[in-house]
């Protein structure tokens, strides 16, 4: 097995509000490998987010804290560094895509400025009709038209879809190792979005980059991903390759989710929500997160007093799930078994 | 661009036309010009009529007002009613004065604002911050006039006590001393630190609150991600965009500059703009309050459209095509 | 292997998954058989608008302090009889100009005639606070209405009452109000307060206005026109609750805004004049006699208070009532 080329441990991060300490991620680990795309699917509060912009050192430090919890990459430990070592990492091996095309580049400096900046931010010595070559030749790489124009241009003469592929295209501008990108599909339009992951799927093959996509939409998780995890109340509940997880999900949430998304090629009648509402991650459920929520449960009193650990479940290599009872899970297909080409 | 400035100075014309007019109208309404001349018995029943029919003021206050307009052109503001004087060597004399003292004033309360504004953000909730949000609000709340009274005695009092002059406290200058000089620039520092003070807090407030604006945005979150140095991402990104409101605020503050230009000039008695409207309008002079009311739209309305178009040089988003 | 519909899974009743009415409120019931669980991190509270309000701003401390302040500072002006030991103009030759002491409660000191300069502060801020409120409240009225008329109609009623507010700032504030002044005729407090109304309602007019332009757009008005209600009802129940709240902190900071220009014409002569005490008549006076210091301080340093407290306040209301706005604390 190859070795991870990031490896989370624990992790922890919390905020200090006025209202309370908000728990947003509580102890999770996992590990990404080389070349692998890793989807992380959640609901909003999740965590998701949190956890990944917490080892790249973007979360604010008062009110957050990591208290405990580390981050190994290329052998490194990304929590225990200082700022300026951190800082070395970020946009050069390891890179962020955000979700806001929109608002995520400064409106008052050129497109092709902007993407250069981050070229020479790690790479200062660099003539600048280089720079100006590797940027026109990244906007192309994307799927920018004219990008010799458009380097001279302004985001806001940019379309929502450009600017992501802009966004994209600075995230890679260094080759990173490793490439996150966090529902950077969300704000688009549908036909935009499909046009956008197409260009994600182009960086990975010529970039040989791993990537961690963020998302809600399983969709696109379905599409691009190799293994998934999906998060609930700051936590992994389950983790697995992406045809196991469609297949033969193990965790009542996972279940939840796949459940509530319509399949198109039968008759339903009502859509099936996930009854409730997420927890609070200042007052959260006591044991496990989801037990309120869940038709699992019914009520077993081990929910409300034991938080699960997560275990190995019975689908294909290196499945888990964090649910006391996934036993009872065993045999179940999920509704989309048939779709995802086994039978 | 240039579409746009011809287009705004056109749009301003009838804008000056018709504040002036109304102007004219409510002054000569309010107030007899020649009320003063009539009470002084030097002036001969004839004399006042001769002056009457010279300036017009036995014709409808509509033909009164062209022919002001008229003055205005050839005569450069005609002549005060009062003193017979020509007002326009006035206006350019005091004027002169008054924009030395606004423009240090701004110069200096641009300068500390902004870098106080700057370090309030960086160091939200510190020590700094709390002292510098304070003392604008104190800035805010100070009268103008109560605070250059406050200087003026504070520096009388230095005088009395310690017999050293460090600032004057009225007048612009000693006899045969030049614009730039030290003894000038004693005279008018107290004038100078007064509008400053007003000023500053503006500026301070409304750079901090840019900034913060600003450094919570998705751009800087994507500057950082980038791995720029927070000093590169202050200065390139935050501060370069939440300087141009700013230029905005500094260039419609003219009008209460000029104001505060009416008192500073009255506690300290400097020969400027201010104190000479005030006392003009004191012996109502109408002709010449006319004058410092067309001059001073004049400067607001350029200073208004300097603020939009560097406004719009600054954001690219705006262009006024 | 078959599906498994987890429709017809034993726990849940098929009813249970169709959305109740019960759901469509905002509270989702979790399935039969979990009532006891409900509880845990699942509760929503409603409050009112107001509630929200009220609270926060009595969270804001600075707020409560520009509120205990005031209440002080503007009490003591309106039972002025009470409070101030002397009126206003009882002279007593035999001790002028003395500086602050306790005896025969001179707090404040005496001036060149030898009245009490306390009373007299106390007299001054009944007169400001008089001229404050009177010039917020009515330009606040005015200004609303024709804000609202400018926002509502648009068109040509729009237009002639923005250049209208526009001429009025092309001109410098003070310049104006001290022509207005000087030919109106000053001195009474009366015809004061009404020439700063004039002028203070454009600005309002012009909030006003931009407010109404805003809501007008906002999807809830969309909503309600959709769902059929009429333009009255509309005003009245969607735009201007939601105007109130900009409308109050505005009014609040005009007060502040009236003093200190009333205080400033009338220093300059051309305000109230002597002998009505107003705050900035006796900054005025007290030039004759600079080496008299408490006769320049204490009056300006009850300006600068009150303006302090009424800004602190109208910093709160802000905070509490527009819930919008970003935590960016002034």
């Amino acid at each position: 097995m190859p070795e991870p080329i990031l490896s989370i441990k624990d992790l922890v991060v919390e905020f200090k509000t006025d209202d309370g300490v908000v728990h947003a991620v509580d102890g999770i680990t996992y590990d990404v490998f080389p070349g692998e795309t890793l989807g992380i699917v959640g609901e909003s509060g999740s965590g998701k987010s949190v956890s990944t912009m917490s080892i790249l050192g973007l979360i604010p430090q008062p009110p957050g804290r990591i208290p405990s919890g580390s981050a190994i990459f290329k052998g490194k430990d990304l929590l225990k560094m200082k700022k300026r070592e951190l800082r070395r990492f970020r946009g050069d091996e390891l890179a962020m895509v955000f979700q806001d095309p929109m608002t995520s580049l400064n409106p008052v400096i050129k497109v092709g400025d902007q993407l250069g900046e981050a070229i020479k931010t790690h790479y200062p010595k660099e003539p600048d009709d280089k720079v100006k070559e590797r940027v026109i030749e990244l906007l192309r790489l994307v799927g920018v038209p004219n990008p010799d124009v458009r380097y001279t241009q302004y985001p806001h003469e940019f379309s929502g879809g450009m600017r992501q592929r802009a966004m994209i295209a600075m995230s890679i501008a260094n080759s990173p190792s490793l490439l996150i990108a966090d529902e950077p599909t969300t704000a688009l339009d549908v036909t935009i979005q499909a046009q956008v992951l197409e260009v994600l799927k182009t960086v990975q093959e010529k970039t040989d980059a791993a990537t961690i996509l963020i998302t809600h939409d399983l969709g696109i998780v379905a599409e691009l991903c190799d293994r998934v995890l999906v998060m609930y109340g700051g936590k992994i509940v389950e983790q697995g390759d992406v045809y196991t997880i469609f297949q033969n999900p193990r965790h009542p949430y996972t279940i939840g989710l796949m459940d509530s998304l319509p399949k198109l090629t039968e008759d339903e009648e009502w859509l099936q929500p996930i009854p409730g509402q997420p927890p609070s991650l200042i007052s959260r459920p006591s044991g496990c997160a989801f037990h309120p929520r869940c038709f699992l449960s019914q009520g077993r009193q081990r929910c409300r007093d034991e938080v699960p650990e997560r275990r190995p479940v019975d689908g294909g290599r290196d499945h888990s799930s964090a649910c006391h009872f996934a036993e009872e899970l065993i045999g179940r297909h999920s509704k989309f078994a048939d779709s995802v080409g086994v039978s | 661009m240039l579409t746009y400035i011809a287009r705004r100075v056109l749009y301003s014309i009838p804008v000056l036309i018709v504040s002036t007019f109304l102007s004219f109208l409510f002054v000569s309404l309010a107030g007899n010009p020649t009320a003063a001349l009539r009470a002084n018995p030097r002036f001969s029943i004839n004399t006042l009529h001769n002056i009457e029919k010279q300036n017009h003021l036995d014709k409808s206050i509509p033909q009164r007002y062209l022919y002001w307009l008229q003055d205005v052109f050839t005569h450069k503001l005609g002549h005060s009613l009062t003193t017979f004087q020509p007002i326009w060597p006035d206006i350019t004399r005091t004027l002169g004065h008054t924009a030395q003292v606004i423009i240090i004033a701004e110069g200096l309360a641009i300068l500390l604002g902004i870098t106080v504004g700057i370090f309030s953000a960086i160091r939200q909730y510190s020590l700094f911050d709390y002292t510098f949000t304070s003392l604008s609000f104190l800035g805010y709340a100070m009268p103008v006039f109560w605070f250059a009274l406050l200087l003026q005695i504070l520096f009388v009092d230095i005088y009395l006590k310690w017999n050293v002059r460090i600032f004057y406290t009225s007048g612009l200058n000693n006899p045969h001393h030049g614009t730039w000089s030290l003894d000038r620039l004693q005279h008018i520092a107290l004038p100078v630190m007064t509008l400053c003070v007003i000023s500053f807090a503006l500026y301070s407030r409304y750079m901090r609150a840019a900034m913060l604006d600003v450094i919570n945005s998705d751009y800087v979150r994507t500057a950082r991600a980038k791995g720029l140095s927070e000093w590169r991402v202050i200065m390139g990104h935050v501060v370069r965009n939440a300087m141009i409101p700013i230029v905005t605020v500094a260039a419609l503050n003219i009008g209460a500059l000029l104001g505060g230009a009416i008192i500073t000039e009255t506690v300290f008695t400097l020969d400027g703009i201010g104190y000479y409207f005030v006392q003009k309008l004191q012996t109502d002079d109408l002709y010449a309050v006319m004058a410092y009311l067309l001059v001073t739209s004049v400067i607001i309305i350029v200073f208004n459209l300097i603020a939009d178009v560097v406004y719009g040089y600054l954001d690219p988003r705006i262009r006024y095509d | 292997m078959t599906e498994i519909d987890p429709a017809a899974h034993p726990v849940r009743a098929p009813e249970s998954v169709a959305p109740t009415a019960q759901a469509l409120d905002g509270i989702v019931p979790a399935p039969v058989g979990l009532d006891s669980v409900i509880a845990e991190g699942l509760e929503i509270k409603a409050r009112s608008q107001w509630d929200y309000a009220r609270r926060r701003f009595l969270r804001h401390r600075l707020a409560m302090l520009g509120l205990v302040g005031l209440v002080i500072i503007f009490g003591a002006g309106i039972f002025a009889n009470f409070v101030a030991p002397y009126s206003y103009s009882a002279i007593d030759l035999t001790n002028l100009l003395h500086p602050p002491t306790t005896v025969g409660h001179h707090y404040f000191g005496t001036d060149s005639i030898g009245r009490d300069y306390f009373s007299r502060v106390i007299w001054g801020i009944r007169t400001s606070e008089e001229v404050g409120v009177f010039v917020a409240a009515v330009s606040s009225v005015i200004g609303l209405f024709v804000g609202a008329i400018a926002g509502y109609y648009g068109g040509w009623v729009d237009n002639i009452l923005m250049r209208i507010t526009d001429l009025v700032l092309t001109l410098p504030a003070l310049a104006v109000l001290l022509t207005a002044a000087a030919l109106l005729g000053s001195g009474n407090q009366w015809r004061v307060s009404i020439i700063l109304t004039l002028f203070f309602w454009t600005n309002i007019a012009r909030v006003v206005r931009g407010l109404f332009l805003s809501l007008r757009e906002k999807e809830y008005v969309e909503a309600a026109k959709a769902a059929g209600a009429r333009d009255g009802r509309i005003m009245f129940r969607h735009i201007l609750p939601n105007m109130l709240g900009p409308i109050i902190v505005n009014g609040t900071l005009s007060v502040a805004l009236a003093i200190l220009t009333e205080a400033a014409l009338s220093f300059l002569g051309f305000g109230i004049k002597p002998p009505t005490p107003s705050l900035g008549v006796l900054v005025s006076e007290a030039q004759t006699n600079p080496q008299q210091w408490w006769l320049t301080v204490f009056p300006g340093l009850t300006i600068v208070a009150i303006v302090l407290f009424v800004n602190f306040m109208g910093d709160g209301l802000r905070d509490a009532l527009d819930p919008t706005q970003r935590r960016v604390r002034a």
